[in-house]
């Protein structure tokens, strides 16, 4: 009896406590920086794509959803022909992140993905790549890479010497 | 054997190894760069230290090179010895200081041996804070990309380049830290064997630049053991696919044929699979004159029936040496016996049967690849190996090895012992006679080389025979220079352990042919165990010769007098076989000509149906290489909608007629229906099914997943098309799955689809799937050789020597000069080769020329065939008087050759 009165006096008590419902969609719910959302691909600081097509990001990923080709431009840069994230299958796992090199793909606080038909969570490159450099400003992968690309040279990379001059004589 | 201790265990190990390979053969993890099963040692690149002790007693120990060290009896080492492995991760550390951040880049990330010995010595963190140095690289042409920053001085490359396939245009340049590896200047790579510079070098220096226009990564190609279709050696190759376009061939170690090594014909030919000009639909023409159009499987299926069944005895079938044995004899069933044509010439069949009927004669057997490599002597008759067989080039460059292996013997030098071995052998040769109507650089190490005629170099093999042995008959009126060249050449190969004779079809002469055989058979005679070893054309020309039917003449003649109207041509361009107006006839008369085959080409163009056949990574089948040895190739990936094996399209036709010549056809579902058959049908193929593991071979109820454990994007990639990823496509044909499902261990050596052991993603790999590194792969299959000679005495020598060759005065001999880019009909549709494939040419005595009034690069006008031609000319002194060598590439083929035709200089305007 007394446990029961004692119950219904938590209740009562309750009443009086301040919500901890957040009245989503209408109120936004506070989302850390390091939120596993919607994947986006980001690009480097001069704007180029970070992605490298090093398919690091395909092979971490414990579903296989993710699905691309690597190409190459004249002046050497690799980047992807085509990147397709299936958002049906993802996990939100964050592997890919962890194992890109480059910073491209990167997980966001965006999770508002619903649609009433599949296909549509099928995410091509020109769905995935944004304009910025999303959360790591400042790393360009071709900066430290020592292949040459249109507009660095060999040796212009950080840490780097100037190329051997094969010729040279001197000891 | 001798008795080791490592790490104070005692093992049995094979004293003529060093430590490092007898530690890798006991199954140690020990890391190396600069050493490689076939090139040997040189202590380049220290990674391979361990400790070694004197004695039981001995605590303190000293470093060693264990690839310098002999496996001797008593040695006692400590790979887990602290002070080992720490000098073992600092090694890395070193080599990482130059090394550029470039794993995500580099075409060599997931397979690279220097990623894997990096993880395996437990180097993870940079200390180097200094500046990195760096290298231009070089364009090496169409088939190598170099980027030098990644280079760690094993000088791998070099050693294999130069001193192993005998390249002179690629070297060590520099001193220091400055070394470079490269050509002197920019310039395609000439050597031909340049693409097995992907898989020595052990980082991503050298890299196959045909994968990186579709580039993919080791775990994610579908990939599946299968046999080189551009020569008649068969080397074996690993086929990978990735979103169903072939993507890169790499070598598969096969202990007695091609070892670890492949030519740039076999690795960068595979081009043509992806091309445009791919037949993806059956396809009707309605008129002869019109267009062809695409028409549906069952529709053609349902109108070519009632024409099989209504007069099967009015088909005739044309097979082909590119086409399976089992392609080929689903042909024959389906017509039989007697109306089934090889397809060749009488001239070209009877060549290849030449061949066979003297390898089964015996007593001389066929050589292997391995045995060529193990001859101590070795004449080469008429053929100019680098460019009709590659990989046997290579081999006979190891033979060369052989006899100044005595001195480093004598010296007591290992033979793993690279640098000593060289430098005892200082640039000796072992006796290589080249006789060949022409030269290449590949003559380089020659005893002695022989430029005449075809007729000229049989009557040099009779005489050669008739030294050896004075039974064997001799040639007519020789003249001394032969005569003392012959005695020569007898003198060392009767001396020799194990010579070797090598011939072939290239001279397409009998006479040649034969006069190999009589040197061989006399050597066997007078008791030296000789081998024999020819060159055919394709690859699967032994295996159509053992199969046997009629010439294309005699199918011409069929259809000319009108017993026959349907022509089915099996993956055969005629107008390569015959003479351009013999074809056009043939394929006129024909009421109905029906092509199966995979590429578009000039008979194609004729055709009235074209059915789909699938290429070598489309099918399963059979080939039997140039030394009788019958290997399975399996298919790589599920082939695109209508496109089937040959033999597939060929049972369905024989269903849609309800054939009633051959009832059991129908019921053919699988390549082992198909297989069974054949060893039952004939003989000679009694024993074809041993050749791989049936369909039913399971490991732990398993398939062998053609998919690496780690393949990627299986959710992905199809849905776009489909949302539900598709079931795997089933694969009756073979114990292998499309799929990345199944047994993960070690298969028997027929089913490996990739090289891959855990901590050695590299293709290094294999060291684990060797019985003992370097030697045969664990339960080796090696495929089934189908001719065996040995144990046969008699001898029965030929006697017709051919009259010696005279010059005409207004006629050349025109000769067919091979081209390794090029003359083989698939690798030449290859779009990376094209840039490799000289233009037609035609080379001549710089003497002849100037009798002519011609000057190099000028063009001259040659009949052949009725047809005029016009080429550029080449000037060469090897050439013999009288003939001229025209390259067979492009329009060009060696049907109407050897032939005589005028030379017309062209008033260039
Ligand atoms: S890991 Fe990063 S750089 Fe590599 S393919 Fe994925 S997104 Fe591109
Ligand atoms: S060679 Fe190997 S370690 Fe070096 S960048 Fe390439 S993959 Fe990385
Ligand atoms: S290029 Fe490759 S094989 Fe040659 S020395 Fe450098 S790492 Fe070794
Ligand atoms: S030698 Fe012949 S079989 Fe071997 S890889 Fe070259 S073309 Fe292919
Ligand atoms: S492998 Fe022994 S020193 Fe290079």
């Amino acid at each position: 009896m007394l446990k029961l009165l004692k119950g219904i006096w938590l209740v009562f008590l309750h009443a009086f406590t301040r919500p901890v419902t957040i009245q989503y969609p209408d109120v936004k719910p506070y989302l850390p920086p390091r939120w596993r959302g919607r994947i986006i691909l980001s690009r480097d600081p001069d704007g180029e794509e970070r992605c490298v097509g090093c398919y690091l990001c395909s092979v971490a990923c414990p579903v296989d959803c993710i699905a691309l080709q690597a190409t190459e431009d004249e002046h050497g840069r690799r980047y992807p022909a085509w990147f397709r994230i299936n958002f049906s299958r993802c996990i939100f796992c964050g592997y890919c992140e962890e194992a890109c090199p480059t910073y491209a793909i990167q997980l966001t606080t965006d999770f508002e993905m619903s649609e009433y038909d599949r296909r549509n969570l099928v995410y091509e490159k020109e769905d995935l790549l944004i304009s910025g450099t999303g959360k790591y400003p400042g790393y360009n992968f071709y900066r430290v890479s020592g292949v040459q690309i249109g507009g660095k040279d060999k040796g212009e990379a950080e840490h780097e010497a100037s190329p051997i001059d094969l010729r040279s004589l001197m000891p | 054997m001798a008795g080791i201790i490592v790490d104070d265990r005692p093992y049995q190990v094979d004293e003529r190894e060093n430590l490092l390979q007898a530690c890798l053969s006991l199954g140690f993890n020990l890391p190396y760069f600069c050493w490689h099963p076939a090139l040997g040692s040189v202590g380049a690149c220290r990674q391979c230290a361990v400790k070694q002790f004197r004695n039981e007693q001995d605590r303190q120990g000293h470093l060693v090179m264990a690839c310098m060290t002999p496996a001797a009896d008593g040695t006692r080492i400590s790979i887990e010895d602290p002070e080992a492995k720490t000098f073992r991760a600092s090694v890395i550390e070193w080599m990482m200081a130059n090394h550029p951040h470039d794993c995500p880049v580099c075409d060599e990330g997931g397979e690279c041996h220097l990623q894997d010995m990096t993880v395996m010595t437990g180097h993870a963190y940079r200390r180097f804070r200094f500046n990195k140095r760096t290298f231009r690289n070089q364009d090496l042409g169409p088939f190598i990309t170099h980027e030098m920053n990644r280079c760690i001085q094993c000088y791998r490359c070099v050693r294999l380049y130069r001193d192993y396939a005998g390249g002179r245009d690629f070297d060590a340049f520099g001193s220091r830290n400055h070394v470079y590896f490269g050509r002197h200047e920019d310039g395609t790579l000439e050597n031909e064997f340049s693409g097995n510079l992907v898989e020595v070098c052990p980082t991503g220096v050298f890299d196959d630049k045909t994968l990186m226009p579709h580039y993919t990564r080791k775990w994610d190609l579908q990939t599946a053991p299968s046999v080189c279709a551009h020569c008649s050696l068969g080397c074996n190759t690993i086929a990978g696919e990735r979103y169903g376009t072939l993507r890169r061939i790499l070598n598969r170690y096969h202990n007695e044929v091609n070892g670890y090594f492949l030519c740039d014909r076999g690795r960068f030919g595979y081009g043509f699979v992806n091309s445009e000009e791919r037949i993806r639909r059956p396809k009707s023409r309605p008129s002869r004159d019109g267009q062809t159009i695409p028409i549906d499987k069952d529709m053609i299926l349902r109108e070519l029936g009632p024409l099989l069944a209504d007069k099967p005895s009015r088909i005739i079938g044309i097979g082909s040496p590119r086409a399976s044995l089992e392609s080929n004899f689903a042909l024959r069933e389906l017509v039989g016996p007697e109306r089934f044509s090889l397809g060749l010439s009488v001239r070209d069949a009877g060549l290849n049967s030449i061949i066979l009927d003297i390898l089964r004669r015996g007593p001389a057997p066929s050589a292997s690849i391995h045995d060529v490599e193990q001859a101590d002597a070795v004449l080469i008759l008429g053929e100019d190996l680098i460019n009709t067989a590659p990989r046997l080039a290579l081999a006979v460059r190891q033979s060369a090895r052989q006899q100044p292996m005595e001195i480093v013997d004598k010296l007591g030098i290992p033979r793993w012992h690279d640098a000593a071995v060289r430098e005892a052998a200082h640039a000796r040769f072992g006796p290589l006679f080249i006789a060949a109507p022409y030269s290449s650089w590949f003559a380089d190490i020659a005893t002695e080389t022989y430029h005449a005629a075809p007729d000229d170099l049989a009557r040099l093999g009779f005489v050669v025979a008739h030294e050896l042995d004075q039974a064997a008959p001799t040639a007519s009126t020789v003249n001394p220079t032969i005569g003392s060249l012959a005695k020569r050449i007898a003198a060392v190969l009767g001396q020799a352990e194990r010579p070797l004779v090598i011939s072939g079809t290239a001279c397409k002469s009998e006479a040649v042919i034969q006069s190999a055989a009589n040197v061989a058979w006399a050597l066997c005679k007078t008791g030296t165990p000789a081998k024999l070893c020819y060159c055919l054309p394709e690859s699967n020309s032994l295996g159509l010769a053992m199969l046997g039917g009629k010439s294309l003449e005699e199918a011409f003649s069929i259809v000319k007098n009108g017993a026959a109207d349907t022509v089915l041509i099996l993956e055969n361009d005629l107008y390569r076989r015959a003479d351009a107006l013999s074809g056009d006839a043939f394929l006129k008369t024909a009421s109905k000509v029906i092509i199966l085959d995979t590429l578009e080409h000039d008979t194609t163009a004729k055709a009235d149906v074209l059915l789909p056949a699938g290429t070598f990574a489309e099918s399963d089948g059979t080939l039997v290489n140039n030394e009788g040895r019958a290997q399975r190739f399996y298919q790589v990936f599920p082939a695109e909608a209508d496109i089937q094996e040959s033999w597939r399209w060929i049972r369905d036709l024989a269903v849609a007629s309800g054939h009633p010549a051959q009832p059991n056809m129908t019921a053919w579902n699988t390549l082992d229906d198909v297989v069974l058959a054949l060893s039952e049908a004939i003989p000679v193929f009694r024993r074809l099914a041993e050749a791989a593991p049936p369909e039913k071979f399971r490991m732990i109820g398993q398939k062998i997943p053609r998919q690496t454990h780690r393949f990627t994007g299986r959710t992905s990639m199809h849905a776009p098309l489909l949302m539900h990823e598709p079931k795997p496509v089933k694969d009756p044909d073979s114990p292998l799955a499309f799929s990345m499902e199944g047994y993960l261990g070690q298969p028997p050596s027929p089913l490996i689809t990739h090289y891959w052991a855990p901590g050695w993603n590299s293709v290094q790999a294999l060291n684990k799937f060797q019985s003992e590194v370097g030697g045969p792969l664990r339960q080796e299959n090696p495929g089934v050789r189908l001719i065996e000679s040995f144990g046969k005495r008699t001898v029965t020598y030929f006697t017709d020597a051919p009259k010696p060759f005279q010059a005409l005065d207004h006629g050349w001999l025109i000769l067919p000069w091979y081209q390794i880019f090029g003359t083989d009909e698939l690798s030449a549709r290859a779009s990376a080769m094209a840039e490799r494939i000289p233009g037609p040419t035609l080379m001549l005595h710089p003497e002849d020329a100037a009798t002519l009034r011609f000057k190099a690069g000028e063009r001259t006008e040659l009949m052949l065939g009725n047809r005029s031609h016009r080429v550029p000319v080449k000037l060469d002194a090897a050439v013999p008087r009288g003939t001229a060598a025209l390259t067979i590439v492009s329009d060009f083929t060696d049907a109407v050759l050897p032939a005589w035709s005028p030379l017309i200089r062209v008033a260039e305007p």
